[in-house]
């Protein structure tokens, strides 16, 4: 287990130095220059080329990409070039906070409806119900975000007038309800049939019919026997979500004004702010695959049947 | 004394053996969801492909006299601020993202995915190695944000060399035709097209090299070709199949949102996501909604077929998980 776990551990810089030279690539190669960005219409060559020299924009690549990386492992991930002398992780710091309570919300929203659906409509297999389910929840995945989110304005702000139409107010503020829910409804169909697969599996078991057959009752078995093994998988998949809590969902910040990271992101790959780019993909890779080392040996620990070597 | 025994062989029945996938189509047949999503997909589709004979107006044809109005009998979805014809630029639309996702899945998801699946798991060894390794840096990746890093940091580059090639040879006209924005947009779509489908093929092919009748072929001298293509793809295609079908509703979703940001098939040509940031806030839905509603049925028509077409073939095609 502790060598399938180093070894794992030993490929993230592997994988991180590999992400960080094609991202670092891509941005000093495609075109575009910060520089020009940032002078916008009060470009002169002469200030211009003041700047990069400042900067340090024009060494070599190598120097460039060796200067940051050395950085990036003590922690320091630079300044930000759109925004002068500010630290990049001073920047991302309390916007990947927020995107990571709004993410929490819309998984929240995903468990809290997809894994009671996917429990019922698992014991109403081959009856209409279950493949109409499947269909209503696919038919929420599949609607658009940049329109739910107007009819979602609609219903709760100009109809309901229970929440303000956009903002941004903290974890227990009820501007959240519409950003929580645009981004966990799409999640409720996965997590509706991944639930119900489960359970199916779950119910086929020897330990269900043994557990009924020393006559526990009907809610007992469902509760314990069922729900709980049934539970397993999902339990999986919530440890990888939190991989993606930080990357933040662009869409809906940028519709609905949140200070998060997505849009952030999005902004800067605009103004071609290379070190926050760089940032955001490195620590969003690196969340990516400690997620997934994170998931894999959640596995083994609820089920005990389950050895890396 | 031996007594001779004689074997009847059994008669071999003319009638033709019926395969795997013509049974998977005869029950995909059954499901009225999937037969429904079917037919939205082939009206869909044939709106978008025929978009210029089907439109009745030009996507560009501006009608001052007909600006803002409410679908009715000329203009079927209703006419935007310049008096252009929703209808017309939704069909145009369905085009771009019809094309654009083809492409993508066709090179990306089948010749990329399924080639360096094949090749991974018959080969195996350090090939394999490599292959998987580089899938594994691509997939860490947060896939969205590198998409829209391709896009934005090829395009420039792209466009200055196709300029570069209408200035220099005969061809004209080539950044008009947005063939240059077809060609980026691929290019950023099919760099992670293909990862999953590697290493699902790459599984099937690692099971199904341990069988028995691949040890038969190989035993009677099969050539590696014939074994690849004849025995191992069509026992791996069920899989296939159901893969491409739900990540064409993904690739919709993701080209939407390049074209959404801005990075897609360039103004004046239509595109879904353009369409639905213009119309994607409270006042288009309260005032003019069908500007809103034209686009976005469109994008969920497509999305959603795709997606029930996909659980349909799934249930079909792989009946353990039912």
């Amino acid at each position: 287990m502790w060598v399938y776990i180093v070894r794992r551990l030993l490929w993230l810089p592997i994988a991180l130095a590999a992400v960080s030279i094609i991202t670092f690539t891509l941005g000093t190669y495609g075109p575009g220059d910060p520089v020009t960005v940032m002078l916008g219409n009060r470009y002169e060559e002469e200030t211009a080329e003041r700047l990069r020299t400042e900067l340090g924009l024009n060494r070599p690549f190598f120097v460039q990409y060796g200067d940051y990386m050395w950085g990036f492992i003590r922690g320091d991930f630079g300044e930000s070039l759109t925004f002068r002398g500010r630290p990049v992780r001073e920047l991302i710091a309390p916007k990947m906070w927020v995107s990571a309570r709004l993410a929490f919300e819309g998984v929240v929203v995903s468990v809290s409806i997809g894994v009671p659906v996917g429990f019922w409509i698992a014991h109403r297999q081959g009856r209409w119900e279950d493949p109409m389910t499947v269909a209503v929840s696919v038919f929420f995945m599949s609607i658009p975000i940049m329109v739910t989110i107007p009819f979602l304005l609609w219903a709760f702000c100009l109809k309901l007038h229970w929440v303000p139409c956009s903002g941004w107010g903290g974890f227990f503020d009820a501007r959240i309800i519409i950003p929580a829910l645009t981004m966990g409804i799409p999640g409720v169909a996965g997590m509706a049939r991944l639930m119900r697969a489960s359970t199916l599996d779950v119910l086929g078991e020897d330990f269900i019919r043994t557990a009924k057959a020393k006559g526990l009752s009907d809610f007992r078995v469902s509760s314990h026997h069922v729900f709980q093994n049934a539970m397993i998988p999902i339990v999986t998949i919530l440890t990888f979500a939190l991989a993606g809590l930080i990357g933040g969902s662009f869409i809906v910040e940028t519709i609905l004004g949140i200070p998060g990271v997505g849009k952030f992101a999005v902004d800067s790959i605009f103004s071609r702010d290379y070190p926050v780019i760089m940032a955001i993909t490195l620590l969003g890779a690196g969340a990516f695959i400690l997620g997934n080392l994170a998931a894999d040996l959640t596995y083994a620990f609820v089920d005990p049947r389950i050895r890396y070597r | 004394m031996v007594s001779s025994v004689t074997i009847q062989t059994p008669e071999i029945r003319p009638e033709r053996r019926k395969g795997h996938l013509s049974r998977a189509v005869r029950r995909l047949l059954r499901k009225k969801l999937a037969v429904i999503s079917l037919l939205i997909l082939i009206a869909v589709y044939t709106g978008g492909i025929f978009a210029a004979p089907l439109s009745p107006y030009d996507y560009t044809a501006q009608d001052y006299t007909a600006i803002l109005q409410a679908p009715n009998a000329d203009h079927w979805a209703g006419t935007d601020r310049t008096g252009r014809d929703v209808f017309t630029r939704v069909l145009y639309g369905v085009q771009n993202t019809v094309i654009l996702t083809v492409i993508a899945m066709a090179t990306g998801g089948l010749v990329l995915g399924v080639g360096l699946g094949l090749l991974s798991g018959y080969v195996g060894g350090k090939t394999d190695a490599l292959i998987m390794r580089i899938g594994e840096v691509f997939s860490s990746f947060p896939d969205i944000l590198l998409i829209i890093i391709l896009a934005a940091t090829l395009r420039p580059r792209i466009v200055n060399g196709v300029r570069w090639l209408e200035d220099n040879t005969f061809l004209d006209g080539l950044v008009r035709t947005g063939v240059v924005d077809y060609f980026v947009i691929s290019i950023a779509l099919v760099a992670f097209g293909w990862i999953g489908m590697a290493r699902l093929v790459r599984g099937q092919i690692l099971f199904l090299r341990t069988t028995q009748y691949i040890d038969a072929a190989r035993a009677i001298g099969v050539s590696t070709k014939r074994i690849l293509f004849r025995h191992l793809l069509p026992n791996a295609i069920s899989p296939v199949v159901v893969t491409v079908t739900m990540g064409m509703g993904t690739l919709t979703g993701t080209e939407i949102v390049l074209s959404w940001l801005g990075l897609g098939i360039q103004p004046p040509r239509p595109s879904l996501g353009t369409m639905l940031l213009q119309a994607g806030n409270l006042s288009v839905l309260r005032e003019t909604p069908w500007l809103l509603l034209a686009p976005g049925i469109a994008a969920l028509l497509l999305v959603l077929a795709w997606n029930l077409l996909g659980d349909a073939l799934n249930d079909v095609l792989n009946p353990r998980t039912r």
